[in-house]
């Protein structure tokens, strides 16, 4: 938007929105809105917790676990998916369903056959990560150009070297697009398990504190899980910008 | 997100085979060509054999095969408290979703048209998107307690972020060609908006429709079985306690399938009646 | 330099005056920014006449197009249609786009009574006219099609239809047929000339195509990129009473296109 001929950036919005917060936090309106500045002074005083370290850690653990499983086996599904006719035929339905179904409800048959603990966390993560990347990897590979392949083939270069050097290379926009989204959808995933087993991490954190009426450490943490799946976000964006270049030119 | 069933192609397959295939294998490959619901009946056999063989096993004791699954649901749809689950589940969900394709749909194309209007609301709806909105359902509790219009704004909070962007974006990628066209017909503003904007951006608008409900579908789950145990939550829920895995397993099941059916059904809509141009693709 | 073909050809930035203009363009000047894309254009539009704007791209031709249409404004200067000045779009004026412009979801026929329906003409009114001008442009028994389903070729039939179909005395045509093949191409030149025999309207013409700008303008206007101005004012004379493929080996012809050429291709490269 601009005002008075200048620009303003698009983000400045949100002080706008944090200070609304503040007036109504002061005014005591809602128990369940406390002033911005007691957020942050708690949740200034929540990160030096040891049960918020140990907290983060579990999380970041099945976090990281779930996104390098759903990474490790979501992109070559995904690309035997845009090579492989029958493979495609076979997993596309499968796929399909589950990258927009309601995961939320597998949950429980994950806590009965997982345990109420960190596996079953991770297992969720990978469950939410995996599909869009599996998807993401598929339409990469599928788009390549056959003029690129063509001409790779021309200049005499075995299957191998089309596979690795033309076809894996050119599909990588569309796979980190994927990886992107399935980090914000790992995100999401390690909140909800987390939230439904309850006993760990985070999910244990956000019962007790609202268990306790405590707003101030409930939004703190909140705010926190926020703010780090958009610096996620951001961070992908920001490598995939890197590579864009190519992608716009093939 | 392309769902696999596509209807349109199951037609042509009939009859559509004139020259005799040589071996059984070739007239299998050309059957399979023609018709996707060969592969839609493959990869669902497959599934559930593997499914069968797992409980079979067992994997787990808490695995149950996939015919003691069928047996379940038949049993729960015989005895009705599928439909009284279905009834309590589906209220708050058409509800909440309706409420935000409403209000997501007018806040997404004002962003879309006003650059005040995208100022102000868009960061906010970028940050609740790629947030893990699951972890406020909790609060809602708080103020609206356990019923109906909790597991609403459990809906809402998640469909809305999702349907409010993706109208925002549609807007802002109508072809502008076409609206210079509009103006150089000395279209006015309105007009604009609701005879090239709209149509134009319909899609894209119905594509965040489709993400919204699938959203939704989420939501509705996650307030089912945190909040406020009824409807198909309180079934997992309760069979899960009782250790009638079959159950459980069904409940789950049937909630994925209608979810996966209703976007499907939509997709169908969107591609057969809202865009012509689309139909014969 | 002795060619017949030149009855009248005006280097610089002179301005050409004719004793009956519809469109006037007087001194505008148009930045994006930093850039300059035109610079003190003046020109006059000749009532009943097809003038071309050619040029290398770059050289501002559509944004001159769009300006003398109001769907951007200028910098500085103004446009008089009519003798008035005019600020935006209006009904005097009909803009054919380059990719079309169609709306997909819009049988041919809504495409083309769009202009009208926008004024608020009733539907079987307007459905009148229109069948008309879809009859003329040669897409009769099309009317129910979707674009999709036409041709490019077809699709910019449409697009003039629609065009035609509020009765505009200016047309304004920007690079109507670069997405048409080759054959249609040549097809839709000959179609023109015949639309502006018989629909007695001013044309103003974009194109990067020097033959296409030979073969069928009355006047042709050179722009020069960075900044767009005006080079040179060839009016081709080009004896149209010949058949076209007589007219495309006349030797006049050919000598405007070289003419042409040799002013253009220092800006080649």
């Amino acid at each position: 938007m601009t005002l008075f001929g200048t620009r303003i950036p698009m983000m400045t919005s949100l002080i706008f929105w944090l200070l609304v917060w503040e007036i109504v936090g002061q005014l005591e309106l809602m128990f369940l809105i406390p002033p911005v500045t007691s957020i942050i002074a708690a949740g200034i005083d929540l990160v030096q917790t040891g049960s918020w370290q140990s907290a983060s850690m579990i999380t970041l653990r099945s976090f990281v676990y779930g996104m390098a499983l759903s990474i490790v086996v979501g992109v070559p599904l995904g690309v035997l998916m845009g090579r492989v006719k029958v493979i495609d035929n076979i997993c596309g339905l499968w796929v399909n369903m589950f990258v927009s179904a309601p995961l939320s409800a597998l949950v429980p048959i994950l806590m009965i056959l997982f345990g109420l603990g960190e596996t079953t966390v991770f297992v969720t993560v990978f469950l939410f990560a995996v599909w869009i990347i599996v998807l993401d990897a598929r339409a990469g590979v599928m788009q390549v150009p056959t003029s690129l392949v063509e001409m790779g083939r021309s200049y005499g270069a075995s299957r191998w070297t089309i596979f690795t050097k033309i076809i894996l290379l050119s599909a990588l926009p569309e796979i980190l697009a994927g990886i992107r989204i399935g980090l914000i959808r790992g995100v999401k995933g390690v909140v909800i398990g987390q939230i439904l087993v309850s006993v760990i991490g985070y999910g244990e954190l956000f019962e007790l504190y609202s268990r306790n009426f405590d707003m101030e450490r409930f939004w703190a943490l909140t705010m926190l899980l926020f703010v780090v799946a958009m610096l996620l976000s951001a961070g992908v964006e920001h490598f995939e910008k890197r590579i864009e270049y190519y992608a716009g030119a093939r | 997100m392309q769902m696999t069933v596509s209807p349109a192609k199951l037609d042509n397959g009939i009859g559509a085979s004139k020259e005799a295939p040589a071996t059984f294998i070739e007239s299998v490959r050309t059957f399979a060509d023609q018709r996707r619901s060969f592969w839609i009946v493959i990869s669902l056999a497959i599934l559930f054999a593997a499914w069968e063989m797992a409980g079979r096993i067992p994997i787990s004791f808490a695995f149950p095969t996939f015919f003691e699954t069928v047996a379940a649901f038949a049993e729960m749809v015989a005895d009705g408290s599928m439909h009284r689950a279905y009834f309590l589940t589906l209220q708050p969900l058409l509800l909440g979703v309706v409420l935000s394709a409403v209000i997501g749909i007018a806040l997404g194309v004002a962003m879309g048209l006003s650059d005040k209007a995208e100022w102000l609301l868009a960061p906010v709806f970028i940050v609740l998107q790629a947030a893990p909105m699951a972890a406020l359902v909790p609060l809602v509790t708080f103020v609206y307690g356990i019923g109906l219009t909790a597991k609403t704004l459990a809906v809402i909070m998640l469909a809305l972020p999702v349907i409010v962007l993706n109208s925002y974006k549609a807007v802002r990628h109508v072809n502008p060609s076409l609206v210079d066209m509009c103006r150089s017909f000395q279209g006015t503003r309105l007009q604009q908006i609701f005879k090239i904007i709209i149509p134009d951006a319909s899609p894209v608008l119905f594509a965040g429709l489709r993400l919204g409900i699938a959203a939704g579908f989420i939501g509705v789950m996650l307030a089912e079985l945190l909040i406020t145990p009824t409807g198909i939550g309180d079934l997992i829920t309760y069979h899960r306690s009782v250790a009638n895995y079959a159950h459980m397993y069904a409940a789950v099941a049937s909630i994925i399938a209608v979810s996966t059916l209703t976007l499907a059904g939509l997709q169908y809509v969107e591609t057969h009646w809202l865009r012509p141009e689309k139909r014969r693709k | 330099m002795a060619n017949p073909a030149l009855a009248r050809s005006s280097a610089g930035v002179t301005a050409v005056t004719s004793n009956d203009p519809v469109v006037q363009v007087c001194d505008v000047c148009k930045n994006y920014r930093d850039v300059e894309a035109l610079r003190g254009i003046n020109l006059e539009f000749e009532r009943g006449k097809l003038t071309t704007l050619l040029g290398p791209s770059g050289c501002g031709k559509t944004t001159l197009l769009k300006i003398i249409a109001g769907l951007v404004p200028a910098t500085s200067g103004e446009i008089r249609v009519n003798g008035r000045a005019v600020t935006g779009p209006g009904p005097e004026r009909a803009f054919v786009f380059q990719d079309f412009a169609l709306m997909p979801w819009a049988t041919v026929l809504r495409n083309v009574a769009f202009g009208l329906e926008l004024k608020g003409v009733v539907s079987a009114e307007r459905n009148r006219i229109a069948r008309r001008y879809i009859e003329q442009v040669g897409l009769a028994g099309f009317e129910e099609k979707y674009p999709h389903e036409l041709s490019g070729g077809m699709r910019q039939r449409v697009g003039i239809a629609r065009a035609f179909a509020v009765n505009a005395d200016v047309l304004l045509l920007d690079e109507p047929f670069s997405a048409v093949d080759e054959q249609n191409r040549r097809k839709f030149q000959e179609d023109l000339l015949r639309l502006v025999e018989q629909e007695k309207k001013t044309f103003i013409f974009v194109t990067h195509s020097i033959e296409e700008a030979v073969y069928v303008s009355d006047r042709i206007v050179l722009l020069s990129p960075r900044p767009g101005r005006i080079s040179q004012v060839i009016d081709p004379m080009i004896d149209r009473s010949a058949s076209p493929d007589d007219i495309r080996r006349d030797a006049g012809y050919l000598d405007v296109v070289e003419e042409i050429w040799q002013g253009l291709r220092q800006y080649a490269e």
